[in-house]
């Protein structure tokens, strides 16, 4: 009995278990996929009617204020469409002008939107921004970019703070802030104009959260402010 | 693998390693531009900005490790079977034929760098995907590469022996090129986007190149120390176990903040530590073995490969396990993500993980291809370890060092705007940090300096004993 090897030291066991565990989380992971796209796929008109919230909202978020607040049943901030409700979520009521108009039909909106995420991989955006966290990090997150502060404060100077991010995507180094600054990528007008919509409708994508107190705290301990 | 007659399979995989330790430097040359621009901006500003820097610097790595890898399968491929490689004509056509592709893409990221915002970007310059970018008409001849690559695996395999490292890497090698398929599509939403390339950046790097490196680590254990192989084969099995049992679904701590559903959080936080375990534990038990018979004329059979998976091993506990253990949990991660951590992270779990592994192999083939019973560590041998190794060390410190006060200035304090990503950026421990990191990558890059020199001189180094072969005689 005592010079039976033990399990433990057999390559067959170890060979079963690894085939085995492989197995079993493929399978967990292909089932989890399926779930995620559904919940991942991108809102419709309909949606946005029938004021249905979505992860990642219809296009048509363009046409709407858009805001980030905290939400007390889910424990962190989520984007908020069109107004708040009474229990902190999307009313879809509240618009707001986008280059001049709130009435984008969906075609357009998708058509913005399509030209808009073309651009940002065709300029490398990813490899100095992060993107919903993702990228490099030798510039700022633009997850949140739409609601940044400073283009609060830039709006009424340009008309508009999409027209301020505009204007800045088609030639940053004349509107630098910093001395590290963005060179210029020959964006068009068009294409900036598609950018901002992009970067509009990433700041309505429910990030779960991320990222937290964004735009909240202005200048807390800094002696300067 | 002894004696000076090479299979055509290594003498291809020879060629593989040499492009792979070229690309090797520009992946230095770029990083230490990058690095330079994180300190004085206007570096190069308007001709090679940082995006361009940075994408030559990760593309470059991930090509000379694949470079690498696929060399290190061929260079053991035919000694482990016991046959010539089958098809290795067909091989060596598309090793050609991938270095003329990544030689266009390369020019194509220097000189042409963006495009307009139309799929015909996407096609011919840049899919803007960090990791990915190569654009998709070089997606599809990496395919095609690949399916000969596999083709040459199996089709030597079955025809010749069946060893548990060449079972587990055949198995390995079919998921890691399938997997990159995963990558090749286009969507507007760009959570889907980040959803399916996690599967091809995760999947490779976390799963499926971890257990590549068990296998070729289990080689070079039998190669160096006389492993035992029946030992080797179950840790080996072990790691598949732990690696896919932890890998797959330690996918979830990337899908915390990317527009997925909450239910990640937990899978993400449960799933992600036990990754490299089982390499230290293979590790110590074949040195355990070993050092039993020390005495007895088992020296090692080469050194420095020994050394650079000695670096391996606790490399890739401490890089991949430790360095990103302490970033996985959510309730840290919402803070950490999109910071300097995973700079930090990925630099040492890079180079522990997959860098110094695939050096070790590279001498192992030196010491083949010179008809060596047994290779030394020279004095640059050992100049090169330890500034590669000191060096990257430092970085990673330096790099967590500016994470910490990314993580508390930009996002603690300031909520993660604009203003906050510059004042953070701005201060004196975060750019003091950036200063380490380009100190430490100038020491790695005289390190390169000193193992390039001896990859091509060390064979004529050796001392007299060792080249007559008295020693492993004895």
């Amino acid at each position: 009995m005592e010079n039976r090897p033990s399990v433990w030291s057999s390559n067959r066991f170890w060979r079963r278990s690894a085939t085995w565990v492989t197995g079993v989380a493929s399978v967990l992971l292909v089932f989890l996929t399926f779930d995620s796209m559904g919940q991942m796929k991108m809102g419709t008109a309909a949606d946005i009617k029938n004021k249905v919230d979505k992860r990642i909202p219809s296009p048509l978020v363009i046409n709407y204020k858009i805001d980030y607040k905290l939400n007390k049943t889910r424990g962190h901030e989520i984007p908020i469409i069109g107004g708040m409700d009474a229990n902190g979520y999307s009313k879809y009521e509240e618009k707001e002008k986008f280059f001049g108009k709130d009435n984008w039909s969906e075609k357009e909106a998708k058509a913005l939107i399509h030209k808009g995420k073309l651009t940002i991989q065709a300029k490398n955006c990813m490899d100095c921004h992060t993107l919903l966290g993702n990228g490099a990090y030798y510039a700022p997150d633009l997850t949140k970019a739409w609601l940044d502060p400073t283009w609060e404060t830039l709006a009424s100077a340009y008309g508009g703070k999409e027209y301020a991010i505009a204007k800045f995507l088609e030639n940053p180094p004349a509107m630098a802030m910093h001395e590290r600054k963005m060179p210029n990528l020959g964006i068009t007008k068009e294409e900036a104009k598609a950018v901002v919509a992009y970067l509009k409708f990433m700041s309505a994508i429910d990030t779960n959260g991320f990222p937290r107190n964004f735009g909240k705290i202005k200048g807390a301990v800094d002696a300067r402010k | 693998m002894q004696g000076n007659r090479l299979y055509e399979g290594q003498k291809l995989a020879l060629k593989y390693f040499m492009v792979a330790i070229v690309l090797f430097g520009a992946q230095l040359l770029f990083g230490l531009v990058a690095a330079i621009q994180f300190l004085y901006p206007n570096f190069l500003f308007n001709i090679l900005d940082f995006s361009i820097a940075r994408i030559l610097h990760i593309n470059a790595l991930v090509v000379w490790l694949l470079y690498a890898m696929i060399g290190a399968v061929y260079w053991l491929l035919p000694d482990e079977a016991g046959i010539e490689v089958v098809g290795v004509k067909l091989g060596n056509l598309a090793f050609y034929i991938l270095t003329a592709a990544v030689a266009v893409v390369v020019l194509v990221y220097l000189f042409i760098q963006i495009g307009p915002g139309k799929e015909s970007t996407i096609w011919f310059i840049t899919e803007g995907r960090e990791y990915i970018e190569a654009p998709r008409w070089a997606d599809i001849g990496i395919v095609a590469v690949v399916l000969v690559f596999l083709y040459n695996v199996y089709a030597t395999v079955m025809k010749g022996k069946h060893t548990g490292i060449l079972v587990v890497l055949m198995a390995d090698l079919i998921a890691l090129a399938g997997l990159y398929l995963a990558g090749m599509f286009y969507t507007d939403n760009i959570a889907v986007d980040q959803y399916w390339w996690w599967w091809v950046v995760h999947l490779w790097v976390e799963a499926t190149w971890e257990v590549y490196v068990a296998a070729v680590g289990g080689y070079i254990l039998i190669k160096t120390l006389n492993a035992n192989r029946k030992v080797v084969e179950m840790w080996l099995w072990i790691e598949v176990a732990m690696m896919f049992g932890s890998g797959i679904l330690g996918l979830g701590h990337h899908y915390f903040w990317i527009g997925t559903p909450e239910y990640w959080w937990e899978i993400g936080a449960l799933f992600s530590a036990l990754e490299p375990v089982p390499l230290v534990g293979l590790f110590v038990h074949v040195l355990y073995d070993w050092g039993k018979e020390r005495g007895k004329g088992n020296n090692i059979k080469n050194t420095p490969a020994f050394a650079w998976l000695t670096v391996e091993t606790f490399g890739n506990f401490l890089g991949a396990g430790v360095w990103g253990f302490m970033h996985t949990l959510p309730q840290i991660n919402l803070y950490t993500h999109g910071t300097q951590w995973p700079a930090a992270h990925g630099h040492l779990a890079f180079f522990g993980a997959y860098v110094a592994i695939l050096i070790g192999a590279i001498y192992l083939a030196i010491q083949g291809k010179a008809g060596l019973k047994e290779m030394r560590m020279t004095k640059a041998s050992w100049w090169a370890i330890t500034l590669i190794t000191v060096g990257v060390l430092i970085m990673s410190v330096s790099l967590t060092i500016s994470a910490y006060v990314q993580t508390m200035v930009e996002r603690g304090q300031y909520g993660g705007t604009w203003e906050g990503y510059f004042i953070a950026q701005a201060n004196q421990w975060f750019v003091q940090g950036m200063g380490w990191r380009l100190f430490s990558g100038l020491a790695v890059v005289v390190g390169y300096g000193f193992l390039v020199y001896d990859l091509l001189t060390i064979d004529k180094k050796q001392p007299a004993e060792v080249r007559e072969g008295a020693v492993a005689a004895a």
